[in-house]
């Protein structure tokens, strides 16, 4: 049952950092921070399905 | 069928009869759980409260099945370990849905109209799962959790915190993380999603000024929800 | 309504919704919601996994770092580590973090009480039968005025104190500490007493995992405080040494790191960065004023509906736009 613990990619490596001035983040937290960002901008950006029923059509 | 076993006349002095009456004149059924949603609810930002709920339906769910062989049993099997993965990636997707779905609700000023402990709940569920995540995270029993517990501790004695919460004391978190900040939690987002049905999802802002806010017409005949019945 | 409450709260005029509603499905999409997530960690679990650096031990800590273990020892011993001399809640050695007038730390009292040269030291070393030798330095070492014990306890650690200096500075350390055969001989300039007999034992003691099990006993049988091999282990350097190849340390943003290369504790961002700055970076009171602003903060951010400026900003920045586009444009239209 091993296998249940396997993955595809080995991340138990020490993290590379992205270095800015004072600022050391892992590479790991700035793909989830900029993730995110990403994300909530697509969700202000692209259309919600259902606009027909909206508006009052079939669905 | 069997006879109802309430009495025919409601007794007022009935603890049971006030706390029903008082549940169904807030959240009647239709409000409770309404089958239809204003038509401004037409973005995917909306998405993020209830994926929220999700993960937090994830998180708990895997955890109780790490609960259920103890917290040892992930590290020398591989089921545990797929279950601790589950969890872990489940607690990183809750708080990314979370924080999305706070920005949304900032730009929406979602705490309009009445909303303030809708916005007061939201904040203060945020603020206790970053400390149901640290009891976790001194709770597995590793290296991870040896040197977050030795850090933290630093952080909690200087604010007197440490004196009743003791994070290099692993019964003592363990109870906390599995038990009563989950609870707490639970709760809390209960208050907040019972919140948002009785005031409705916030309506936008308006684009002008105008004298009145000039309700439209009663419902189509093409099969449109109509406003009767529908509290916002 | 006055100026103040206006600026607290902005005039609402948000009105309840009397227009269209649609049919929406609130229990589907909650399936839909628990389906997706469940899909997304089981991809990134199969991609990924999730890390388990297995625990320090003391035995590990004083075979890997035999010099490292026993400088730290001596200073339990003599009351100089930074566990020692922690103050509240294990002990009160030192008066704790303060802001101004405000000493929670002190105030909530010794909750934990360690006593480091009795809990570390000499409470183990009780514990270890048929050696002579260790019981008459015991025995020297207890029936000792305090003036004494002192003095015996630092002229064995400032060898130690010195060549782990040397180390640090990256300098040539003095040949007064060298280890053979896994032992450590220290050569002092003054007497050390008893203590050189003490310290070769608990070495010996910890080597074979005596301390790890003799600090986790306590009144009863069954335990899971861990405080005491845990505090006892982070006054030495292997935990911070496995912390720093790990990008774990506070100049690091360590806390908000995971093992490896996983994502960690991103939320804990703000939490962080006070830290980097000054005055915060070289304050002894570091901790305590960082909790401090982000207890004020946390607050603010509960209460943003009541903040003036911060309370308005969505709507002067028109995010909501883009949210209720749908809206507006049919609402232009009709």
């Amino acid at each position: 049952m091993n296998v249940l613990a396997a993955a595809v990619f080995n991340l138990n490596h020490p993290a590379h950092t992205v270095d800015w001035e004072f600022i050391h983040l892992s590479v790991a937290n700035v793909v989830v921070i900029g993730l995110m960002f990403v994300v909530f901008f697509l969700a202000l950006l692209l259309p919600f399905p259902g606009a027909t029923r909206r508006r009052g059509g079939a669905s | 069928m069997p006879p109802s076993p309430a009495p025919t006349a409601p007794d007022a002095h009935s603890w049971t009869v006030k706390v029903r009456e008082a549940g169904v004149e807030a959240l009647p059924p239709e409000k409770l759980l309404p089958d239809g949603q204003p038509t401004y609810v037409a973005s995917w930002i909306y998405m993020f409260g209830v994926a929220s709920i999700a993960s937090l339906i994830v998180i708990i769910g895997s955890g109780s099945i790490l609960a259920l062989k103890g917290p040892a049993w992930w590290h020398y099997t591989g089921v545990g370990h797929f279950f601790n993965s589950i969890h872990m990636w489940a607690v990183e997707l809750f708080f990314f849905v979370m924080v999305v779905h706070l920005w949304g609700k900032y730009w929406m000023a979602a705490w309009r109209g009445g909303r303030t402990r809708v916005w007061i709940t939201g904040a203060i569920i945020f603020l206790v799962a970053v400390p149901t995540a640290l009891t976790g995270y001194v709770s597995q029993q590793n290296f991870d959790a040896q040197w977050i517990s030795t850090q933290a501790k630093d952080g909690l004695n200087s604010v007197g915190v440490g004196a009743f919460f003791n994070v290099t004391n692993f019964g003592q978190m363990y109870s906390w993380h599995v038990l009563l900040l989950p609870m707490a939690v639970v709760l809390l987002v209960s208050a907040h999603v019972l919140l948002v049905r009785t005031h409705g999802v916030v309506p936008p802002f308006e684009l002008e000024k105008r004298p009145e806010f000039a309700p439209v017409a009663a419902p189509a005949a093409d099969g449109a929800v109509s406003a009767a019945g529908q509290q916002s | 309504m006055s100026r103040f409450s206006r600026m607290i709260h902005p005039k609402d005029d948000t009105q309840q919704w009397k227009g269209r509603y649609y049919p929406y499905d609130l229990v589907k999409e909650l399936f839909i919601a628990v389906g997706v997530i469940t899909l997304l960690a089981l991809v990134l679990t199969i991609l990924f996994s999730s890390p388990d650096d297995k625990p320090s031990t003391i035995a590990q800590w004083s075979q890997q770092k035999p010099a490292d273990f026993t400088t730290a020892a001596v200073k339990e011993l003599d009351g100089t580590s930074p566990t020692a001399e922690y103050g509240p809640p294990y002990n009160h050695n030192g008066t704790g973090q303060e802001a101004w007038i405000i000493k929670p730390q002190k105030w909530l009292g010794v909750s934990h009480p360690i006593d480091t040269e009795l809990d570390f030291v000499v409470g183990p070393l009780e514990t270890i039968p048929g050696d002579p030798a260790l019981t008459a330095a015991l025995a020297q070492y207890k029936t000792a005025p305090e003036k004494q014990k002192k003095e015996w306890a630092e002229a064995y650690a400032k060898p130690l104190e010195e060549t782990a200096t040397a180390e640090e500075e990256k300098k040539t350390p003095p040949n007064t500490v060298t280890e053979s055969n896994g032992t450590v001989i220290v050569k002092t300039s003054g007497n050390a007493g008893p203590v050189p007999v003490m310290m070769t034992s608990l070495l010996a003691m910890a080597k074979s995992g005596g301390v790890d099990g003799s600090l986790l006993t306590s009144k009863q049988f069954f335990q899971t405080d861990y405080t005491k091999p845990l505090l006892f282990m982070a006054d030495g350097g292997l935990l911070s040494e496995r912390a720093q190849e790990q990008h774990l340390l506070g100049d690091q943003w360590g806390m908000m790191n995971e093992t490896g290369s996983y994502p960690g504790q991103a939320w804990l961002w703000l939490y962080a960065l006070w830290y980097q700055v000054e005055p915060f970076k070289s304050s002894e009171n570091a901790d305590i004023l960082v909790m401090i602003i982000m207890g004020v903060l946390s607050l603010a951010f509960i209460c943003i509906p009541f903040i003036p400026i911060v309370n308005r900003v969505p709507r002067w920045i028109p995010i909501y736009k883009l949210i209720w586009k749908e809206h507006y444009r049919s609402e232009q239209s009709a």
